[in-house]
């Protein structure tokens, strides 16, 4: 058995006196795909932003490609990419500056490069030099995603990444994924698209209140399986 | 990508951010300016008393006036979540604190070029400027060094307009003494007077050195 790329184990978290994560175990191999589903206040974005190394942890473990995430955080940085459903971009900054200003705080070797490339990459070459506050929701997205990519990291955290985007940025979301799984790469999203969810994953893991309650392989799920499933154990 | 490289980075983009924005320098700037007119209309400044409250009129407004930037530098990036995302890379925690407070004082500096000559020609008091701006930069730099780390408490409550100045000017109290003592030193040439230069660099160095230590504890969640 090979070992695991990312690996949770009793992970737990509070907000004060109210508990999101009560003990999640969770196993992705290298390569892999996994949806995580649940209702609005479930944990998961919590639960990404932990991997992300934002939030801080009360109890449990998270190793990511052999690396302590609480001792090893700035190794573990560099490994992940995360888009959230909120772009976060500086608007005064043009949307070249934006993915300039990142690659340097990545280290990217030649960032003017990877930077054009990738606005080429999102579709976004033409808008290059316009402020990111003039660009729309979806392109502001695009761009998101294209900075999440810059340092070209292993393990990829969506948190809601489809959201703004119109069906071509859809689409580039799709052929962006499939990408980084044919390059090797690990993936981690939330989504409350349940289709779009058993398409884009090989796992599928459902929370509730902080708790895994469903784990399952894409693959072993019977047609409409997942809407199914959903409804019994979420809802 | 070394320290350094990572600070300049950082100042840049936020240099950048305030060209283009325009809304820290003009808000303090002119925030500065109104409290000079202020205290100028204020008192009864005659030629035996205005050295004596000259340089409290004058650091009274360099106070606040920082205060309105200070207040902005983490939160503005916290509002708008692109703090989180610079987080989120594994650049230096000091080096965002190194750049924050560098983008502080050059964007306090900037309003006290522009505030020192409104000031001389309102109090018309005598001093040598070559005496004071060092003064000036020391006095700065004191109170954006304690004032960015704050910054980052303070930006993660919601009564940060408030919890900023209640936390940070009893730690300054010290360095405002100290800058408003030698600042009336060179205006009124007294002897005798402590070294207030030497007092104001000690606690530039004492607060630069554990806020640049403490700031990764609390800018990280």
């Amino acid at each position: 058995m090979s070992i695991p790329y990312l690996n949770i184990r009793a992970l737990k978290k509070s907000f004060g006196v109210k508990p999101v994560l009560r003990g999640i175990d969770l196993t992705l191999y290298a390569g892999e795909r996994m949806a995580l589903l649940g209702a609005n206040g479930a944990g998961k974005t919590t639960l990404l932003r932990i991997l992300a190394g934002l939030t801080h942890v009360e109890g449990g473990s998270i190793t990511i490609d052999g690396l302590d995430l609480a001792s090893q955080t700035r190794e573990v940085r560099c490994k992940v990419g995360f888009v959230a459903h909120q772009p976060y971009l500086y608007d005064d900054l043009t949307a070249q500056e934006n993915l300039l200003f990142f690659a340097r705080m990545y280290a990217v070797k030649q960032p003017q490069e990877r930077a054009t490339f990738l606005l080429r990459y999102v579709g976004l070459s033409k808008k290059g030099r316009e402020r990111a506050s003039s660009l729309s929701r979806g392109q502001l997205q695009r761009l998101a995603i294209a900075r999440a990519l810059l340092h070209r990291p292993q393990l990829l955290l969506l948190d809601e990444p489809e959201t703004g985007l119109d069906q071509e940025g859809l689409e580039l979301l799709n052929a962006l994924l499939k990408e980084h799984q044919e390059q090797g790469g690990t993936l981690l999203f939330t989504t409350h698209d349940l289709p779009d969810a058993a398409e884009r994953s090989d796992q599928i893991v459902m929370l509730r209140n902080g708790r895994v309650v469903y784990q399952q392989a894409t693959a072993d799920l019977a047609p409409g399986g997942i809407t199914q499933a959903y409804q019994e154990v979420v809802r | 990508m070394n320290l350094l490289a990572q600070i300049w980075f950082i100042l840049w983009k936020d240099i950048r951010c305030e060209l283009r924005s325009k809304q820290m320098w003009i808000g303090m700037g002119l925030f500065a300016l109104l409290v000079l007119v202020i205290f100028n209309f204020a008192f009864d400044l005659r030629v035996d008393n205005k050295a004596a409250v000259a340089p409290g009129a004058l650091w009274v407004a360099f106070v606040f006036a920082s205060f309105l930037g200070l207040g902005r530098t983490i939160a503005a990036e916290r509002e708008k979540g692109s703090m989180d995302r610079l987080l989120l890379s594994p650049v230096n925690r000091k080096a965002i604190y190194l750049a924050k407070l560098l983008g502080n004082v050059l964007f306090i500096g900037v309003v006290e070029i522009v505030a020192l000559p409104v000031f001389a020609i309102l109090f018309n008091v005598p001093f040598s400027a070559g005496a004071l701006i060092p003064i000036v930069l020391l006095g700065t730099v004191g109170i954006a060094s304690v004032g960015t780390l704050f910054s980052a408490m303070a930006a993660a409550t919601q009564a940060r307009e408030f919890l900023l100045p209640i936390l940070v000017f009893p730690l300054i109290v010290p360095i405002l003494i100290a800058v408003v003592r030698a600042t009336s030193a060179v205006m009124l040439v007294t002897t005798n007077e402590p070294p207030w230069l030497g007092l104001i660099a000690a606690f530039d160095a004492i607060f630069l050195t554990a806020s640049t230590l403490l700031f990764e504890y609390v800018i990280e969640e």
